[in-house]
């Protein structure tokens, strides 16, 4: 095929899914920002998981289900997305060839280990990393990568075994473009409905182990670890946390930075000064997660006494829980208010 | 790398804000990976002393496990494992290596002799 470079508005984002939904609906006329996204999409979660493992860690999430955010945000904003799943690598890279050269770019999910232009300490196999094909010179994909300052090139091969990585939810070449972008879509209607599902499932959602009761049972966990784990796994465990926390992508302290900023903006769009109190207040809560994580770090530095540390990091972890919820509780009612 | 993450300017707006890592969190990868890169240092003394042929150590330094590899060579677990074995390893059919050194993305004789192909990965 001949080269095609497609001019795409290239954004840097904190975090690949939102990015790449923000960047791919801008380029169609309908200038949304990350936050936005993420905010409608109800990115915004707790849930520690003893029992999933990830590298034989347990899993703490931040955010919902990747893929989760994109299905929220076009549906409730009305956009048109088709999106194809392929068995064959080679038609699937066919595929996308056709659609770069109608010059519409391509939104593909990736299992990130292959992503050669990654450096190695970001390599690691995690099948949900999204990203944008703007276009092809030579051997060579040019990629939008949200989480990269500038557009990138990717060799065939790799971008080939990045689109059927293995392992737990395979991408199985899965990619999408937007069809159709509404003229004038609802907006308060979808910020509503956003912030209510995070409400519910912060504060509702069954079992221990999500929520606000999620972060307690964290809470209560850690003040066990050094007695139950020891100091080496203590200290892997606890890294683990601050990785899923603040690790790349997160926008800090574990999205609530990130949902915060959305607050904001959505305060300001539907003029509603509650949003914005609630978003100074998400700020704190923020604050207290990035404590958590100055604390375990020096835990795992041995700047800190474990036993004792630990019982300091399930105090902050309460006091994480208190303060959420009374925001969660408020903001439910801010989102009442929105809808009527 | 440059990343980017929310933060308030001094009026209290939220912008994105170039970063270059966040000290607990450097703490928290630096961990991550000193324990990988102890495996591979276990791995490659297991294979020094003849208990575990050469995958076991690519396999580690490409933060697999068993299951992974299993799936991306489309063969079941328990060949895997029978491939980790010094002996079963030295018998295995050329196209098997081959299958093994693509997806590795290393020549056949790095594939064979881990120890040399480390050795120039660490000049690098």
């Amino acid at each position: 095929m001949n080269d095609v470079e497609i001019p795409f508005e290239h954004h840097q984002s904190a975090h690949c899914e939102t990015g790449v939904i923000s960047n791919l609906i801008s380029h169609h006329d309908l200038t949304i920002s990350e936050a936005m996204v993420f905010g409608i999409g109800s990115g915004l979660f707790f849930g520690h998981f003893p029992f999933i493992r990830l590298n034989h860690l347990p899993l703490t999430a931040f955010r919902i289900s990747t893929g989760g955010i994109m299905k929220r945000v076009v549906t409730r904003l009305g956009i048109g997305v088709r999106w194809a799943k392929f068995q064959d690598p080679d038609q699937a890279m066919r595929a996308l060839d056709r659609m770069l050269e109608q010059n519409i770019p391509v939104g593909c999910r990736t299992g990130a280990y292959w992503l050669s232009y990654f450096p190695r300490r970001y390599r690691f196999h995690f099948n949900m990393h999204n990203l944008v094909v703007i276009g092809k010179q030579g051997g060579d994909y040019l990629i939008s990568d949200p989480v990269f300052p500038e557009p990138v090139r990717c060799p065939e091969k790799d971008l080939r075994r990045a689109r059927f990585a293995r392992g737990a939810m395979p991408p199985k070449g899965r990619m999408y473009h937007v069809t159709h972008v509404p003229r004038d879509p609802d907006f308060a209607g979808a910020l509503a409905r956003g912030i209510n599902e995070v409400c519910r499932t912060m504060l509702k959602a069954p079992g221990p182990f999500l929520g606000v009761r999620g972060i307690r049972y964290l809470s209560r966990k850690v003040r066990n670890y050094p007695d139950k784990l020891g100091q080496e796994k203590t200290e892997l465990y606890l890294s683990q946390v601050i990785r899923m926390q603040e690790e790349i992508g997160t926008g800090g302290a574990g999205f609530r930075f990130l949902y915060s900023a959305f607050l904001q903006e959505a305060g300001s769009f539907l003029d509603q000064e509650k949003l914005l109190e609630l978003s100074d207040r998400m700020t704190r809560t923020g604050d207290k997660w990035r404590e958590f994580a100055l604390l375990a770090s020096r835990i795992c530095k041995h700047k800190a006494e474990p036993v004792r540390g630990c019982q300091g990091l399930g105090d902050l972890l309460a006091e994480c829980a208190d303060l959420e919820k009374a925001v969660y509780t408020e903001l439910k009612q801010a989102a009442h208010e929105i809808q009527k | 790398m440059r990343e980017v993450t929310y933060a308030r300017d001094q009026r209290g707006r939220y912008v994105k804000v170039p970063s270059l890592g966040w000290e607990p969190k450097n703490i928290a990868n630096e961990k991550a990976w000193e324990q990988v890169n102890e495996q591979i240092e276990e791995q490659l003394r297991l294979i020094r002393e003849g208990q575990k042929s050469p995958l076991a150590y690519y396999m580690t330094l490409n933060l697999m496990d068993t299951g992974l590899l299993a799936s991306y060579m489309r063969l079941s677990r328990w060949r895997i494992r029978r491939h980790m074995k010094p002996g079963v390893f030295g018998k295995l059919r050329h196209e098997l290596l081959a299958q093994y050194a693509r997806l590795f993305d290393v020549s056949l004789e790095q594939l064979k002799y881990p120890e040399a192909a480390h050795e120039g990965r660490a000049k690098e």
